[in-house]
């Protein structure tokens, strides 16, 4: 059911992953368990192969090895009609958009649900009205094409298209980044909105340091091709290992932590 | 529950009717109300103040959460009086967050009614016209910024230049070589039926060499290289505007004129004469293999006749051509390539405009200069 809370339900299960472009190796022996209804942020330095691992997830990449599980279904070696099913059940937004360029937005939006329901066009157009007003655009964002928009109407268009299908699973890449911070603080909120209403689990890439403290219920540090650590962030922030030190005891991460602990 | 997939359903959103209750049921999600319309149909509403009880729903998404909104505004339109009751706490703050964000959104501006056909004659002839002009500034453009390379020439960017020369004449020899070859048989073959007909087989040597010198070499080289170079051109600007590369060079302070468009321009106009030199040769070869497998004219005597009946003039005039067909395409190339504006697909149609055009402005030109040179008295 669409907002059943089972915690213990996992949306996402990765055993033993390994993924290499050609030599190098950017993920060995990685576990992650991801349960529905979280807000996951992947974090690490650049090069540390977050946006791989999304795109290992979502089928994008093929791993070396490993398995990965989503809805509970196994994604490694899957044939072409279920890989097709479970398209429809997460939606994805890229780090450029990735907006068809020769498409409004409305036309955009409207992509998937064509693709994937019988529904008539009037009421495609509707529905793709409804997420371009759910990602926070106005409603005449919808005539427009991408490059009329701005970076921060950009990403929310993409984000109009993630949402597209109701997926229960969506994937932000750096959502936030590029965004002014009035934007990137609507965007948090909108995310764990969606969570909340929806259910919705979300998996998302980023290095707003905000948006890792006001948005996430768990982060995922990768590190050294694996996850050096996973919890909510408050425990994150007193780790140990020293690369999870350096990422948060930077004169940023003590900032955005100091505010948060005045806040509170 | 999370292997069954929630977009393939077997209990669709529906409303029933019940002793004047009217209860919603199933799923309303994505998946759920595409038959909702079609049952919709078949309710009977009662008029005035009624109940809608939304206890039934199993599970409700953003899409079926507006088709709910959707049919409480239709039904309140006719002029009933609806209460939505009995909705799940989280169902409810979805229906809440839909409502909130539809009305921030605000209502889609009307859309422009569509324009008659004149204004629209008008408004393309206008859009042409201006582009024309564009194109004769950038030229002019193109014309100073040589002129200042000839004032400064240290600073004219001798790799650029002899990496396109290798691009656009080296590796363009192949094709044109076949290409021109298969001209020369072809137009062997038809003409020496005629001339066999007559009995006339040795004029096959006019009719190849001066075809081939004084046109078909030149026109057909520079077609080849509109497809291949002026296109590719058009491409490589096209995306570096795209990506803001275009942008970055000017901020750095390199003209793009000076990096991406002169050295663009001399090399076509160095290449373009040398290939249409080779073609030159390998068609009059494809003729004279013809000419000795189906008219009995040896290489020989092709030869021997050769220098007599070609003269310098033919043979200049067609080289003389191709540096003005070179100049035609790599403008156009470039220029077509700085017209690209978005994305993807703006590469894609600037690539065929700048191809189409080029082609057809080097055929023009070619009439042109037959013209001219003909009133000046030049046919041999």
């Amino acid at each position: 059911m669409a907002l059943s809370m089972g915690s213990a339900e996992k949306v996402i299960e990765i055993r033993g992953l390994h993924t290499r472009f050609g030599e190098t190796i950017i993920h060995d022996n990685l576990d992650l368990d991801i349960s529905r209804g979280e807000v996951v942020a992947l974090v690490g330095g650049s090069g540390s192969g977050k946006t791989t691992l999304v795109r290992a997830v979502i089928m994008l990449l093929k791993p070396a090895a490993g398995s990965i599980k989503l809805f509970g279904e196994e994604i490694v070696g899957i044939g072409d009609g279920p890989a097709f099913r479970l398209r429809r059940r997460f939606g994805m937004l890229f780090q450029q958009g990735a907006l068809f360029g020769s498409l409004t937005v409305r036309e955009n939006v409207a992509v998937p649900l064509r693709e994937h329901t019988r529904l008539p066009a009037r009421r495609i157009a509707e529905i793709a009205d409804l997420k371009i007003a759910l990602a926070g655009l106005p409603a005449d964002a919808g005539n427009k094409l991408p490059r009329e928009l701005s970076g921060g109407m950009l990403k929310r268009a993409a984000l109009a298209r993630a949402l597209a299908l109701d997926p229960a699973l969506l994937f932000l890449d750096e959502p936030t980044s590029g965004l002014d911070p009035v934007s990137a603080g609507a965007f948090d909120e909108l995310v764990v909105q969606l969570k909340e209403s929806l259910g919705l689990t979300v998996v998302m890439v980023t290095h707003d340091l905000d948006s890792l403290w006001h948005a996430t219920d768990r982060v995922a540090f990768l590190g050294e091709k694996r996850v050096i650590g996973y919890a909510p962030m408050a425990e994150l922030v007193t780790a140990e290992h020293p690369l999870i030190r350096a990422y948060f005891e930077g004169p940023r991460g003590r900032a955005a932590r100091g505010q948060i602990c005045t806040a509170k | 529950m999370i292997a069954s997939n929630p977009l393939s359903t077997t209990e669709p959103a529906a409303v029933r009717r019940d002793q004047g209750h009217y209860r919603c049921e199933g799923r309303w999600t994505l998946a759920g109300i595409e038959t909702l319309d079609a049952q919709l149909q078949n309710v009977r509403w009662a008029s005035g103040a009624l109940q809608l009880d939304g206890s039934g729903i199993r599970a409700i998404d953003t899409t079926g959460a507006l088709q709910l909104l959707n049919l409480v505004a239709a039904l309140e339109r006719d002029g009933r009086r609806v209460q939505l009751v009995g909705l799940h706490e989280e169902h409810r703050e979805l229906l809440e967050l839909v409502r909130e964000r539809r009305a921030a959104a605000g209502e889609p501006p009307p859309t422009t009614p569509p324009r008659n056909r004149l204004e629209r004659l008008g408004r393309w002839v206008w859009h042409h016209l201006r582009r024309g002009g564009d194109f004769l500034a950038f030229v002019g453009e193109a014309a100073l910024a040589l002129g200042q390379l000839l004032l400064h020439p240290r600073r004219f960017r001798w790799r650029a230049l002899f990496g396109n020369v290798e691009t656009a004449g080296i590796h363009a020899l192949p094709i044109v070589a076949l290409l021109a070859f298969m001209m020369g048989v072809v137009i062997a073959y038809q003409g020496g039926r005629q001339l066999e007909f007559y009995g006339a087989n040795i004029f096959i040597v006019e009719l190849v060499s001066l075809t081939m010198l004084r046109e078909l070499a030149p026109l057909i080289t520079a077609i080849i290289v509109a497809g291949r170079t002026g296109s590719s051109y058009t491409a490589q600007i096209g995306t570096m505007q795209v990506t803001e590369e275009v942008d970055a060079l000017r901020t750095i302070g390199i003209p793009p004129m000076n990096l991406l468009v002169l050295p663009k321009l001399l090399a076509l106009v160095v290449a373009l004469p040398l290939l249409t030199l080779f073609a030159d040769a390998l068609s009059v070869f494809g003729g004279m293999v013809m000419a000795q497998i189906m008219l009995d004219v040896s290489y020989g005597d092709f030869l021997d006749r050769f220098p007599q009946v070609v003269t310098l003039t033919s043979f200049l005039i067609g080289i003389g051509k191709a540096p003005v067909f070179a100049a035609i395409i790599a403008l156009v190339g470039c220029y077509q390539g700085f017209q690209v504006r978005g994305g993807a697909d703006s590469v894609g149609r600037q690539t065929t405009v700048s191809v189409v055009q080029s082609i057809f402005l080097v055929i023009a030109t070619d009439a042109v200069f037959s013209v001219m040179l003909g009133s000046v008295g030049l046919w041999r």
